[in-house]
């Protein structure tokens, strides 16, 4: 589990989070909505350790995230931000493998190579693999870095809008592969997503943000419902229903 | 390291090894050979201390700076150092300046150097590293500020003060401390075993902040460690033959276009050797072929400032 207990932050004055407490349970995938700058990517980071904590408390699977090397946060969860652009001309394959780093520290052993060829595999890159990141198209480049972030192989995964840039096929086969980490192999996931249809088709637990705070959050489908979203997003939002799930509709 | 990599450096030892060779025996009269081989030999062994400093300090900081163009010199690392030669005038006066002991000097010179870089490029590049522009424009100014600070207090020097800022204000490859040599070249050594050593962190550094952090690298500390070794390069690059500009430029790009591979554990050896290279066969033209019609620092800046134009345009900036 993720527990955020009394986080708050501020970027250059500007209060972003107020007082935060929350979980991401573990097993489950956790999506993360809300309208722009409700603070959510910030909430993620946090987490994911990128900028430091300036005030509260957060602990990923027991490590408190302030005091635990990083080396060793790195075996316990991979976080992916939004920002991708990379300086250096790497390969698809040599990017991927960065993953394997925080296990073998630059030794790279005929597992980690295995562990590679899987996340490419798994990402449908390996025709791709020996193409620069700069030849691909940026939805390949954005498959490339989640494989990345797989080939990790942690207990959690946070993606920080994963589904940017990618068509519809390959967004849902990432949530289907997602949903296959949490199901098989009892992973965890936090992700945030601004496709709410994504969130209602895939997710088991739902975290609304708005302005720094949390709305609601529970079961995808006591948060997707027409007075939350409505709320949330300062617009009328109808909400149907299709194969047993939530449909969110914007045109309402 | 992969076979394309190693072939690379096997012939790229040779051939240095060769022009090596070329530069000690070629024209060897049949005068005082002690005297002209020791003498072409400490040349010898300054070029090359210079020509790895100067490309392993330039992988080095553009592997901070997550970006191709710029380099130390272009960020003002050398014109820090001409700044603290000149201080060191204004403050002592010309015979003080030269009475301090030379490697006293120059191991107290590295020191100041790399904490004030660490300082001042630390602090930016841990700020701004998400902001590329503003860091490289804080650069620049830096540098800018660094150069007229230096040549505001050589105006109200007298003369033959001036003359001693002058000389350490210019690149030089034909007047060469050799007593600073030992030091320099025991620091340079370090500093790319050090940097050898990391080379499978730095791979992860070159990723930018955001995955190396997410791969569990302490990157506050690594760049830091890293920018401490620039400084360290830079100093006796400078200290030995003055700042140079865009010589770092040309290796680091050529070291790129040789490898197309962002390995460091290959980056390092082949820029270190590309450099040495070209000012070992450089200057020796120069100073056996073209009877010193020119001078090499001049052309390396001229080829430099035109590759550097070409990788603007190429828009490698980023």
């Amino acid at each position: 589990m993720i527990q955020i207990s009394n986080l708050g932050h501020k970027i250059g004055g500007a209060q972003i989070l107020h007082d935060i407490t929350t979980s991401f349970p573990k097993g489950k995938l956790t999506a993360l909505i809300g309208p722009n700058g409700a603070g959510k990517s910030t909430l993620l980071r946090l987490v994911g350790r990128l900028d430091p904590l300036q005030q509260g408390e957060i602990t990923v699977a027991g490590h408190d995230v302030s005091r635990t090397p990083t080396e060793e946060l790195a075996r316990v969860m991979a976080i992916l931000g939004q920002q991708t652009a990379i300086a250096s001309r790497l390969r698809l394959s040599e990017l991927v493998a960065f993953g394997r780093w925080p296990h073998h520290q630059g030794r790279p052993g005929a597992d980690d190579r295995a562990k590679v060829a899987q996340a490419l595999d798994a990402f449908a890159l390996t025709p791709l693999a020996n193409r620069f990141l700069d030849e691909v198209s940026g939805g390949q480049a954005q498959r490339a870095h989640i494989a990345m972030a797989f080939a990790q192989d942690t207990d959690w995964l946070l993606l920080d809008e994963p589904l940017n840039n990618l068509d519809m096929s390959h967004a849902r086969a990432l949530m289907a592969r997602l949903r296959d980490l949490i199901d098989t192999q009892g992973r965890s996931v936090g992700l945030v997503v601004h496709e709410i249809n994504y969130a209602a088709a895939w997710a088991d637990h739902v975290i609304a943000m708005k302005d720094g705070r949390i709305m609601a959050e529970g079961f995808a489908d006591d948060v997707l419902t027409e007075a939350v979203l409505s709320d949330l997003y300062d617009a009328p939002i109808a909400v149907g229903r299709h194969q047993g799930r939530p449909l969110v509709l914007h045109h309402a | 390291m992969d076979r394309r990599t190693r072939l690379t450096l096997g012939l790229m030892a040779l051939l240095l090894a060769g022009l090596s060779a070329l530069w000690m025996f070629q024209g060897l009269g049949a005068g005082n050979r002690g005297f002209i081989l020791h003498l072409r030999a400490t040349k010898l062994a300054a070029l090359i201390t210079v020509a790895v400093a100067i490309a392993v300090a330039t992988i080095l900081f553009q592997t901070v700076a997550a970006n191709r163009v710029l380099t130390p010199s272009i960020m003002g690392f050398d014109a820090l150092y001409v700044l603290m030669q000149t201080f060191l005038v204004v403050l002592l006066g010309n015979a003080g300046f030269a009475g301090l002991p030379a490697a006293g000097k120059f191991a107290l010179d590295v020191g100041v150097m790399t904490a004030l870089a660490v300082v001042l490029f630390g602090t930016l590049l841990a700020k701004g590293a998400r902001d590329i522009p503003r860091m490289i424009l804080t650069g620049v100014i830096l540098g800018v500020l660094f150069r007229s600070v230096s040549g505001f207090l050589g105006r109200i020097l007298d003369p033959n003060e001036f003359s001693v800022v002058q000389s350490v204000s210019f690149a030089s490859f034909n007047r060469v401390d050799a007593d600073l040599l030992p030091v320099a070249g025991g620091l340079t050594v370090l500093a790319v075993l050090a940097a050898w050593r990391m080379a499978p962190q730095l791979d992860v550094l070159a990723l930018g902040r955001e995955p190396a952090v997410s791969l569990g690298v302490r990157h506050q500390r690594l760049v830091l460690v890293t920018l401490a070794l620039v400084a360290v390069l830079v100093s006796v690059s400078t200290a030995l033959v003055g700042p140079v500009a865009f010589f770092g430029l040309i290796v680091a790009g050529l070291a790129h276009g040789l490898l197309r591979s962002a390995r460091h554990a290959g980056l390092i050896p082949v820029a270190a050797l590309a450099a040495a290279i070209l000012l070992v066969g450089g200057q020796w033209l120069f100073e056996r072929m073209l009877g010193q019609a020119a001078t090499l620092s001049v052309v390396v800046e001229f080829a430099g400032g035109l590759f550097f134009l070409y990788l603007l345009l190429k828009g490698r900036i980023r």
